[in-house]
């Protein structure tokens, strides 16, 4: 008991002198906590990366409403039971003003009841769908996707074009692989495909052999798999080992990884003829991207992270950018009015123009289905140039032709 | 979906993967089995063996088996060491030894653990290897060549050990040890430096198995929880003490794992292992050789 | 007498506290530190008076844990009834343990309570409705008294404590405490004089895992958020363990002071170093416990300060 009382006059003590309003001098505190390891730290280390950069840009410039930003960043090992406690200690420790969401459904998943119930905005981080039960108003996701439709859509049209009848569903048993395969697996019913073969395996999985001979053997046309970076890496290499038969006319789809560049330069040719969502090739013209990726790699060479940067970094920096917009325009840091203009308003951002639909995804998505061709192995600069990754679908930014079945594209 | 092709290679997979599950849990049947250790921190050690494995693999570019072999030298000196501490704090004293041996043990494994994550992050790590990646086309099954190499091993370690424990002279005075302390001390020879010896010995077998683990799949600090229940459960229901019946425990593991990979996927895998380990503690103890 | 009174200062103390304008972080790490207590004390019942280690709080604390999401999500149950419902379900797991492992002992029985978490997390994992491995968010009803659900547990959890060290002394001073000694000291002697010892280990078994997952029940509303590897995780296990043996395991205060120092410790070194860091603290106190002063705190008090009680 006395250690207790102790414990708290201490903390009471702490409090009563951070408590304070801050004075105009005080620096703006922006907190989140990001997987620096575990299965997201690929893209968690760059997205890092990019958010430090846009923070040294806005203090250049002057700060925010005169004062300047502090970043406070924790590592939360890509484990949802970590994030509750990190976001805790964020708001009543470090007394953040604003809040940026961890990169992952997986992660981000953990904390939306607690910022609907305190009526936080939060500034989502690529998170598939995250919004959907706890319906947050103050909600404000930076990917280029709204529902499994955006995602899925063009890997069903590419298949219906191949004349495929019947699909296979692998999917990881979290947030996110559950969230992109339950929206996937109704639009192939009302596309008419007939589903052989439906899996959900355990996060840790490390061994595939077995779904991978049974999808063989259920010798469906798509097989379509909702996948985190770990099971991505694994699922890949599986089919690469014992085969998926030669059926198969696409193979992928939703796997997370297959993007960060250290597992695109490490699988080299295991990844061609897969079909993989993704947010940015090479060749896709946003006003000021090239600018963004020069500094980007300067910064990311020092930090030793993913060199390239293509999937994540530039949506990080638009975090910033749409916070920095908001801000200024509402000259204030209040929740309720920073998030009522996100709302009403379209942002000017390194990765184009971005407007908000009523649920906080995307009114426009923009996610391609591409295809990754003569890829080869241990080349790092074969991806900066067009061609490697084929976008298939949609239409308006398409490059190529899909190449099937899937075992001849791997050729 | 059921079909007899896939029943054949479950079952193909679950022998060389049972092979695997006995040469992991081999050191266990010798510092558990033969000398009553409650070695709960062996899975750990032998994760340590992994994470050894991959550093040496990956600095100086060795095959890991080899990296494996090599480590087992100083694993050896780790294991006398363990030993003799375990000795001298616990084994001595008597009696209350049961709850704080469990303890000590089980607080070891964390410290390993954590000490891990600390050191590497909880990031996956792997090997690569000429055999990792490619397979064996037999008929109309492709058999991974990984899981070959590893069965191979397997065989070898588990011969090797049963052949040294009842064929070499230190050997059976280790199965003695085992039987009747009393007796041994009576004919002249010290328990204490043949116990040393032999969980030293198991010590180094796990730096081998650590090997084998890295090469069959990535590794992460926590997986020896998982492991806990694999080892557990082969040694217990081998039989206490029994070389061959490892071998024959770690088979029906792996074959029953399999399928219930087979018929009821991946999410129920985990909890075949401690299953079968509570069934076996439930019905027969002493397991199927049991001393 | 005495420990009545320290029992009521405890319980004003513990949800005067909450009412009061302190940091909300005090709460948050101090309902972990008053959960601790509870596991410790809980284990102490079966591991300290009655010798058999039990590596399972896990496996416990999950099922109180899931039985308060089941009863919120399926009757929008009110606290009181997620806890006693999560009890019950504690108490019979606790109980199926017991006879399953009826004539396993030391190493054996430890081993058999691991492969007990196993395999309830592999039950709760493949169990969509609450949430299998994705997990469950959970939207809490308005909270009622106090301002924030941090600070009502923190009071809630007080009040558990309180009791769980209260059955804990009761249990100490009986005649079931008498039995469970003999039990650990030699249960063959203790049998041989007419103990009831399957009887007492049962009782014993089912009030430790009861008070295990009482201890887990409020996690949910806690976290507002719930998924089985972090719930069945056994840093559970090294958590009421070592609180155990650190303080001592043959009193009932023994725990307390374990728990309160490992807790706060923990809670410190989470937020000033890292995580990991006061998982590997835990460990280094075990074993140099263990091995140093296998009696606890309590041993060395009375070692050092031996006029004290």
């Amino acid at each position: 008991m006395k250690i207790r009382a102790l414990l708290a006059a201490a903390l009471a003590a702490i409090s009563f002198s951070v408590a304070f309003p801050a004075s105009a001098q005080q620096p703006i505190k922006i907190g989140m906590s990001m997987p620096q390891t575990g299965a997201l730290a690929g893209g968690g280390q760059a997205a890092l990366v990019a958010l430090r950069m846009w923070v040294e840009d806005i203090n250049a410039k002057g700060g925010l409403l005169g004062r300047k930003v502090e970043f406070i960043a924790y590592d939360d090992q890509t484990n949802p039971a970590n994030v509750p406690g990190i976001y805790t200690k964020l708001l009543e420790v470090d007394k953040v003003d604003l809040l940026i969401a961890p990169y992952g459904t997986v992660p981000t998943a953990a904390i939306m009841p607690m910022v609907k119930q305190r009526g936080l905005l939060l500034m989502g981080n690529f998170s598939f769908q995250v919004n959907r039960t706890v319906q947050h108003d103050m909600w404000f996701n930076n990917a280029p996707w709204n529902n499994a439709a955006s995602w899925f859509d063009g890997y069903i049209a590419t298949g219906k074009k191949l004349g495929a009848t019947t699909i296979a569903f692998l999917a990881a048993d979290q947030e996110f692989a559950q969230n992109l395969a339950n929206g996937a697996r109704e639009l192939a019913k009302q596309a008419g495909l007939k589903t052989v073969y439906d899996q959900n395996y355990p996060p840790t999985t490390t061994d595939f052999s077995s779904l991978i001979r049974a999808i063989r053997q259920a010798n469906a046309d798509l097989v379509f798999v909702a996948s985190y970076p770990n099971d991505s890496v694994a699922i890949i290499r599986s089919v690469n080992e014992i085969g998926v038969g030669s059926n198969v006319k696409l193979f992928g789809g939703g796997m997370v990884g297959l993007q960060f560049t250290p597992n695109m330069v490490n699988l080299g040719s295991l990844l061609n003829g897969v079909i993989n969502y993704n947010t940015y090739v090479p060749g896709m013209n946003y006003p000021g991207i090239e600018d963004y990726f020069a500094r980007y790699a300067k910064k990311a060479a020092e930090a030793k992270v993913d060199p390239l940067g293509y999937y994540i970094t530039p949506y990080n920096y638009a975090i910033g950018q749409m916070l920095e917009q908001a801000i200024n325009a509402t000259k204030s840091l209040d929740h309720k009015r920073l998030a009522d203009y996100l709302r009403k308003n379209e942002m000017k951002t390194i990765v184009g123009p971005i407007r908000y639909g009523p649920d906080g995804e995307w009114a426009n998505p923009r996610v391609v289905q591409a295809q990754f061709r003569g890829v080869a192995d241990k080349d790092t600069e074969q991806w900066k140039k067009p061609g490697r990754q084929v976008v298939i679908s949609p239409d308006s930014v398409k490059t190529g032709e899909i190449v099937a079945p899937f075992e001849k594209a791997r050729k | 979906m059921f079909s007899l092709d896939l029943l054949f290679e479950a079952l193909l997979f679950g022998v060389l993967l049972g092979c695997f599950y006995a040469a992991v849990s081999i050191g266990l049947s010798v510092s558990f089995g033969l000398l009553d250790v409650p070695h709960v921190a062996h899975p750990a050690i032998m994760v340590l063996g992994s994470y050894g494995t991959w550093i040496i693999a990956g600095k100086l570019g060795w095959d890991p088996l080899l990296a494996g072999a090599v480590l087992m030298i100083p694993f050896f000196l780790l294991g006398v060491a363990i030993y003799r501490f375990y000795y001298e704090v616990f084994e001595k004293r008597g009696t209350d030894a049961g709850v704080r041996g469990l303890a000590f043990f089980f607080g070891l494994a964390f410290i390993i653990e954590v000490g891990l994550i600390l050191a590497f992050g909880v990031d996956q790590r792997s090997v690569e290897a000429a055999y990792i990646g490619k397979s064996f086309q037999v008929g109309e099954y492709r058999i991974p060549m990984r899981m070959v190499v590893a069965f191979a091993v397997a065989l070898i370690l588990t011969f090797s050990l049963s052949f040294y424990l009842s064929k070499t002279f230190t050997g059976r005075a280790i199965k003695a040890v085992a039987q009747d302390e009393p007796a041994l001390r009576l004919m002249g020879a010290n328990p204490v430096r043949i116990k040393q010896w032999a969980f030293g010995i198991a010590t180094g077998v796990s730096a081998l198995a650590g090997a084998m683990l890295i090469i069959i799949s990535p590794v992460e600090p926590a997986i020896d929880r998982l492991y806990i229940g694999r080892t557990f459960c082969v040694v217990v229901l081998a039989g206490l003490g029994s070389m061959t019946g490892t071998l024959a425990a770690g088979l029906i593991l792996g074959i029953v794992e399999s399928i219930v990979l087979m018929l009821f996927g991946a999410s129920w895998a985990p909890a075949v292992a401690f299953s079968l380990l509570l069934i076996v503690l439930g019905i027969r103890p002493q397991g199927l050789f049991g001393r | 007498m005495k420990f009545w009174i320290g029992a009521a200062i405890t319980v004003v103390v513990g949800v005067g506290l909450p009412l009061m304008p302190l940091n909300e972080y005090l709460f948050y790490a101090g309902y972990m530190v008053l959960s601790f207590v509870v596991l410790a004390t809980a284990w102490n019942i079966l591991g300290g008076y009655a010798g058999y280690v039990n590596f399972g709080p896990p496996a416990f604390f999950g099922i109180g844990a899931y039985s308060a999401v089941l009863l919120f999500k399926w009757l929008q149950a009110p606290l009181v009834v997620q806890i006693a419902g999560a009890a019950l379900m504690g108490g019979l797991l606790g109980f199926g343990v017991g006879l399953l492992t009826l004539r396993l002992r030391g190493i054996f029985f430890a081993i058999a309570t691991v492969a007990v978490v196993f395999i309830m997390e592999t039950l709760m994992v493949n169990w969509r409705y609450v949430g299998g491995a994705t997990g469950l968010q959970i939207l809490r009803p308005p909270v009622e008294v106090f301002d924030t659900y941090t600070r009502m547990l923190f009071a809630v959890m007080t009040v558990m404590s309180v009791a769980a060290v209260a059955i804990a002394r009761y249990i100490q001073v009986s005649w079931i405490g008498r039995g469970l000694r003999a039990l650990r000291d030699s249960e063959d002697a203790a049998e041989c004089s007419g103990v009831p010892t399957l009887k007492l280990k049962l009782f014993a078994c089912a009030v430790s895992g009861a008070l295990m997952a009482a201890a887990g029940a409020p996690m949910p509303m806690y976290l507002s958020f719930i998924e089985p590897a972090s719930t069945f995780n056994l840093s559970y296990t090294i958590a009421a363990l070592g609180s155990a043996i650190i303080g001592g395991m043959v009193h009932w205060a023994g725990p307390i002071i374990g728990a309160i120092l490992l807790g706060t410790l923990q809670q410190v070194v989470t937020v000033t170093i890292s995580s990991e860091i006061n998982v590997l603290v835990v460990g280094v106190l075990l074993v140099v416990f263990v091995v140093a002063a296998p009696e606890g705190i309590l041993g060395l008090i009375k070692k050092y300060f031996p006029g004290k009680k």
